[in-house]
């Protein structure tokens, strides 16, 4: 089950509780950010590892700064920080590298996500969906799917495909 | 094994057939006597015919039917072999081929004139029903033949045919076609129903045949199963009284055969001796036949993906081997070190082999070219010669097939723009027969294919005329003929004055140039006026893996493919802080030359002895400034991801030792980027170094 295709329904502010009779639970991934937490469909994990050094790769595009060797695949390291106007912070023992499988323009792509905390797995219910507060979000609203509630708190369900692209 | 269609083995045979079969009649039309040919082609069509029946291809069957009994007549020495024949055996050919690839959307009526047009080439005065007639009124001598007495055949299979794909019944109906009068079959070595195995062929057959038809004829039924039978043929009132036994064992096997009686093999029957004089050649293809079986046994089809997964596999144990052995060369430990030595020695020797498996000889490539330049040279009327050498030099298969279509547009540039009209040849001084040689060749890692003619070479003037016309070029700028030259290879250029029928047709040099680069291989012309042009493009053996010479620039690791590098020197010490003019002196020549700490943005305070690696492209030099020259590095290249897409410094990465990527400079790119930054430079507006 994706992520992308549940999490549509519940962006229809005009019923608000459709979305929960069709029974929208997804297993997400916990991934903090700076402050933020972010809901990371668990689908679209293929593994969550220890960083590597990465390689520096000139001319690239800011968000895509580095490419790591992970088990001799050589993938992309995103930095979300950049995207969503973060200050760059040095990694902490908690730092961890979650690889995502995306499709952009229809090819599976696999990358990594700098992640500053990897929390849990867990399950969410898009009934908890809250509407997008149009403003208050230090994050472009493009780049986010929808805001749930988790543990008393705002967790953010982004647009991965929209972020990297 | 995975489950494999019928039917798509059938296809790729028949290409494979159809294939050998064009480049025979090519062979042909330069050999008209070569019998072995006539027999090739007739083995390939009589294949073709059989497994399309097989297959349920039955249009196909019908139309090789026809094909094949008509070139029968040139089998057998009544018809011989001439232009028009080669030219309608080609399209033939051609139109077995849509039969295969779309039965249904072939129209018949091109099938029907192609036939007629060969009836009336190798039977003038024939109609054309004529294909219907079967293969015994065409006997040599028929008005012997209905003296002759009948044949008895003893058909004694191998038990194992069956499993071989061989279905005796279309034998014994191709018997029937040729009009047996009976056929009884032989239950004597039928087991009990409980000993008795499916998958084995327990029976014989006797059948007796009229004798007007030739020992050839009934020989050839079975010219593809020799191998596997014994077949006795004896004239019915002489059945014990001549010892006319014959097998179709060649001699050389006849020792091992168990073949009934041998000596009288050779012999021609009396009864049979108006055919006699054919009987050598009728032997050959037995022989030959034999041979393609031999071959069907050493050779394995393997799926593309599957290689490339094995190549794979072996890159990673490449690299988790260098890995081993840094480690390794670590410790003191002697037995640590033997057995990296040992992994060592094994992950390179099993490297070279799979690379080996993936390279294919370039011959296959170049036998396509051969109807392409018979085509052109009919339609452009000019005489084409084609050469090839060197088709045995092998190149991964993934870059064979990629330059299929850049071969193709080069060598129809070459006849079309290149070879004189003949008379314009002949007031040139020339041979009225243009020349074209497609060669390829090693030098070092890298294959060179060159494509030469011999005709009134590029007109450098005209090329620079339309440059500046298309505004590629300000009107006086000094350039050397080949820089000017260079322009052809600018998107959407042509020189041709008028558009012709082979031009526009969707590739254009750009494109030829862009797909070379793409294998990272590069494309350089040379010519003469009067005398004709070559191109040459230098590709690399294989697209896997790639000898590289490991370079540190700041903190990072780069790899530069080895096949660029010219030369390393030294940075000189007063260019050190230079800020202005990027030129190096090498031996009298001056090389620009790029910091790969400015274009990478590296902010690593740099060495004070810095190396400039100088690479060479299509003949232009450009060196790189980097920190370190750490040694040279076979590698494993890994694509980068599609979101790096617009990375364009870099084309690919690879991984080192320590398990680190490392990337793969693009060094057309950076020439690109090079020369563009020059010309900033020479403005005088060249960026500060980072410090």
């Amino acid at each position: 089950m994706s992520l992308a295709a549940r999490a549509e329904s519940p962006q229809a502010p005009a019923v608000p509780g459709a979305a929960a009779q069709e029974g929208t639970r997804v297993q997400a991934l916990m991934v903090g950010i700076a402050d933020e937490i972010f809901a990371i469909d668990a689908g679209l994990v293929r593994e969550i590892i220890d960083p590597l050094p990465p390689t520096r790769v000139a001319g690239a595009r800011p968000h895509l700064p580095s490419v790591v060797n992970v088990r001799g695949a050589i993938i992309p390291l995103a930095d979300l920080r950049v995207r969503f106007g973060l200050p760059p912070r040095a990694a902490s023992p908690d730092t961890r590298i979650v690889v995502v499988e995306l499709a952009i323009d229809g090819d599976p792509v696999c990358v990594g996500l700098t992640a500053d905390k990897v929390h849990e797995v867990t399950e969410i219910q898009f009934s908890d969906a809250r509407p997008m507060p149009r403003v208050g979000l230090a994050i472009r609203p493009d780049f986010v799917r929808t805001l749930i509630k988790w543990n008393d708190q705002f967790v953010i369900v982004p647009d991965l495909e929209a972020i990297l692209a | 094994m995975t489950h494999i269609d019928p039917a798509e083995v059938f296809l790729t045979e028949a290409t494979e057939l159809l294939d050998r079969l064009e480049s025979t009649l090519l062979d042909l039309g330069d050999r008209p006597q070569d019998r072995a040919l006539i027999d090739t082609a007739f083995r390939a069509l009589h294949t073709i015919k059989g497994s399309g029946a097989m297959f349920g291809f039955a249009q196909v069957a019908t139309f090789t039917h026809d094909f094949e009994t008509a070139f029968d007549l040139v089998r057998q020495g009544e018809v011989s072999v001439s232009r028009p024949l080669i030219d309608v055996s080609l399209s033939a050919k051609d139109y077995i081929r849509l039969l295969i690839e779309n039965p249904d959307g072939t129209d018949a009526v091109i099938g029907a004139a192609i036939l007629d047009e060969l009836q009336r080439l190798v039977r003038p005065g024939a109609g054309a029903d004529a294909p219907q007639v079967p293969v015994p009124a065409e006997a040599p001598c028929p008005e012997t033949a209905a003296d002759r007495p009948d044949w008895h055949l003893g058909l004694a299979f191998d038990p194992d045919i069956l499993r071989n794909g061989t279905n005796p019944l279309a034998l014994l109906d191709e018997l029937r076609d040729l009009g047996a009068r009976s056929v009884t079959a032989r239950t004597d070595a039928v087991p009990d129903l409980a000993a008795l195995d499916p998958a084995r062929l327990h029976l014989g057959w006797d059948v007796v045949m009229p004798g007007s038809v030739t020992r050839e004829a009934i020989e050839d039924v079975f010219l593809f199963v020799s191998d596997e039978m014994t077949l006795t043929m004896l004239p019915v009132e002489a059945t014990g009284s001549v010892e006319a036994t014959g097998s179709l064992e060649t001699a050389g096997s006849a020792a091992s055969a168990p073949a009934p009686v041998q000596p009288a093999a050779d012999e021609p029957m009396p009864a049979a001796s108006p055919a006699a004089p054919s009987e050598a050649e009728a032997r050959t293809p037995p022989a030959a036949a034999r041979r393609t079986d031999d071959q069907a046994v050493t050779t394995v089809r393997v799926q593309a993906e599957r290689l490339d997964a094995l190549m794979d596999r072996v890159g990673e144990l490449v690299i988790a081997q260098a890995r081993l052995n840094q480690i390794a060369a670590l410790r003191s430990d002697p037995a640590v070190k033997a057995v990296a030595e040992e992994i060592e020695r094994l992950a390179a020797a099993l490297r070279d082999t799979t690379m080996g498996i993936r390279m294919v000889p370039i011959g296959s490539l170049f036998g396509r070219f051969r109807r392409l330049v018979h085509d052109l040279s009919r339609d452009l009327g000019k005489p084409v010669a084609f050469v090839t050498e060197g088709e045995d030099t092998e190149l991964d298969k993934t870059v064979i097939e990629r330059l299929a279509d850049p071969l193709v547009h080069l060598i129809r540039n070459a006849i079309d723009h290149g070879i004189e009209a003949p008379e314009r040849r002949a007031a040139g001084g020339k041979a009225p027969t243009g020349r074209i040689l497609l060669k390829a060749e090693h030098a070092g890692a890298q294959v060179l294919i060159t494509v030469r003619d011999d005709g009134a070479g590029l007109d450098t003037a005209r090329i620079r005329a339309k440059a500046e016309e298309n505004g590629l070029l300000s009107p006086g700028t000094p350039l050397s003929d080949h820089e000017v030259h260079q322009f052809l290879f600018a998107p959407g250029f042509s020189t041709a004055r008028e558009v012709s029928a082979l031009s526009g047709r969707g590739v254009g040099m750009d494109v030829v140039k862009k797909t070379i680069e793409s294998l990272r291989g590069s494309i350089d012309l040379a010519t003469q006026q009067g005398a004709g042009s070559a191109f040459t493009l230098r590709l690399p053996l294989t697209l896997a893996i790639i000898e590289g010479l490991l370079i540190r620039v700041g903190d990072g690791h780069y790899v530069i493919p080895l096949s660029a590098v010219e030369e390393c020197v030294e940075l000189p010490e007063a260019d050190r802080e230079a800020r202005g003019r990027s030129l190096l002196n090498i031996r009298g020549e001056l090389v620009p030359y790029l910091r790969l700490r400015e274009l990478f943005g590296c902010d690593v305070p740099s060495e004070p002895h810095q190396m400039v690696i100088i690479t060479a492209l299509a003949g232009e030099r450009v060196g790189f400034v980097a920190d370190q020259i750490v040694g040279s590095h076979q590698t494993v290249i890994k694509s980068l991801s599609k979101l790096h897409a617009d990375v364009t410094m870099f084309s690919g990465a690879t991984i080192l030792g320590d398990g680190s990527a490392a990337l793969i400079l693009d060094v057309p790119q950076l020439l690109a980027a090079g020369q563009a930054r020059a010309g900033i430079d020479l403005h005088g507006s060249n960026l500060t170094e980072a410090a």
